[in-house]
């Protein structure tokens, strides 16, 4: 393993693996079930049964391009903690007629006074290290009026990561580029 | 630990988000800026699978779909060691594996190389890694197949990889190559790496863990972002 060596001042540490796409082809190894492939999926989209909580809402949205075109072979990763409830889901785009992605999970706790939301990972072909993101809630103007993460957010840029409450879901678009680029954060 | 991502992304190693040659960046790579992130505890976390229950077939890929008979091709075992940036091993931590066929075909619906698909090989798996960050699964060395990004485009042998790790920060989803393949030189989704990273990508061939009359062996050692090698616990 010589070839990961790297000399740094404090100690020896390790040259990070690069990234590479997701590529096109993923379907069938990471969300198998969803696609209709013959292997059990790590996980779906519905984190959260509708038996096991009342408390459900869904996040649903699409992912667009450059050019303002929806994405049908992106992947989604939610990821979701809250102190209580830890949360972990997957979908694709390209399963939905119009390329919906859909979330079924519950709303998170605000901690220590900051905005809820949940955190989604972006994966495609033509993207060579994924992008992170958060998705917080129309209906919570208080707290994300006085949230640190927001407002560190220019305010043109703020409702990029906002979904908006529509009638049963919230509703979440990624714009990869352009006038309405949505916020992707240095995880 | 840093509540900023002080294991970011390192930019002389990873590939730029932008990289024309790839042409579908183009119009997927973000253009703005990111913004640095105090993190919080989500991002101190991330999903594990520690208690995921493993098919017993999961990490043999030359097994794990069986019809009607074996599945062409060259047998290999790939091996090696997920560490953090220090050098620790990252145990129990799942692994995602897939790829083509070995003539180059993906099982997935879209892919209409006019290759043959093998009945017998889907080309997915996962494996575990041990307490000591090691991991090991059996596969069909995949084919090198054409694709569209440019005139005579053609992918250099590889398998994907997901990762996890312990936050949300170390996910990773890389490709693995293998050692001498020419068309690595001619590869954009390759070369986009800087140069210090690409040799890292490269799998070794490695006589120790070849099985005599059996499979070849390869070692593809991965190192993930961070500095924790345990879990953070939000008691």
């Amino acid at each position: 393993m010589q070839h990961h060596l790297k000399t740094d001042k404090m100690m020896n540490t390790m040259i990070q693996t690069p990234s590479q796409t997701v590529g096109p082809y993923f379907a069938y190894g990471l969300t198998p079930e969803q696609y209709l492939y013959d292997f059990k999926s790590l996980v779906s989209n519905r984190i959260v049964n509708s038996d096991e909580n009342a408390d459900l809402i869904t996040i649903k949205g699409k992912v667009f391009d450059g050019e303002n075109n929806p994405i049908p072979d992106a992947m989604i990763e939610l990821w979701q903690n809250d102190g209580e409830h830890k949360f972990f889901g997957r979908f694709g785009t390209g399963t939905d007629i119009e390329n919906h992605f859909v979330f079924q999970t519950t709303k998170p706790k605000s901690i220590e006074g900051q905005a809820p939301y949940v955190t989604l990972i972006v994966f495609m072909r033509g993207q060579l290290i994924h992008s992170y993101t958060r998705v917080y809630f129309s209906d919570e103007e208080e707290l994300n009026a006085e949230d640190a993460i927001l407002n560190g957010v220019s305010v043109e840029r703020r409702n990029t990561i906002i979904a908006q409450k529509k009638a049963g879901f919230y509703e979440f678009n990624i714009y990869m580029q352009g006038q309405n680029e949505t916020v992707f954060f240095a995880v | 630990m840093s509540d900023f991502a002080e294991s970011s992304f390192d930019i002389e190693v990873q590939p730029s988000r932008l990289y024309t040659e790839y042409t579908s960046t183009i119009l997927r790579a973000p253009s703005k800026p990111l913004i640095i992130l105090k993190k919080s505890l989500a991002e101190k976390t991330g999903p594990l699978f520690e208690d995921f229950n493993l098919g017993l077939l999961d990490n043999d890929l030359t097994k794990n779909s069986i019809k009607n008979g074996q599945p062409i091709g060259e047998r290999i075992v790939v091996h090696g060691k997920v560490t953090n940036e220090k050098g620790q091993p990252m145990p129990h931590t799942l692994i995602e594996i897939w790829q083509a066929n070995a003539a180059g075909r993906y099982v997935h619906k879209v892919d209409q190389h006019d290759a043959p698909l093998d009945p017998n090989f889907l080309g997915t798996g996962r494996c575990m890694t041990d307490s000591e960050g090691n991991y090991r699964f059996y596969t069909i060395k995949p084919g090198a197949y054409p694709w569209g990004n440019h005139h005579n485009a053609w992918r250099p042998n590889h398998i994907h990889f997901s990762l996890f790790g312990n936050e949300i920060s170390s996910r990773l989803i890389t490709q693995m190559y293998f050692p001498g393949d020419p068309l690595l030189e001619y590869d954009p989704i390759y070369q986009a790496v800087k140069a210090k990273g690409r040799e890292l990508l490269i799998s070794k061939f490695d006589l120790d863990i070849t099985e005599p009359n059996f499979a070849l062996g390869y070692r593809f050692d991965i190192v993930l972002r961070g500095h924790n090698a345990t879990p953070f616990e939000n008691r």
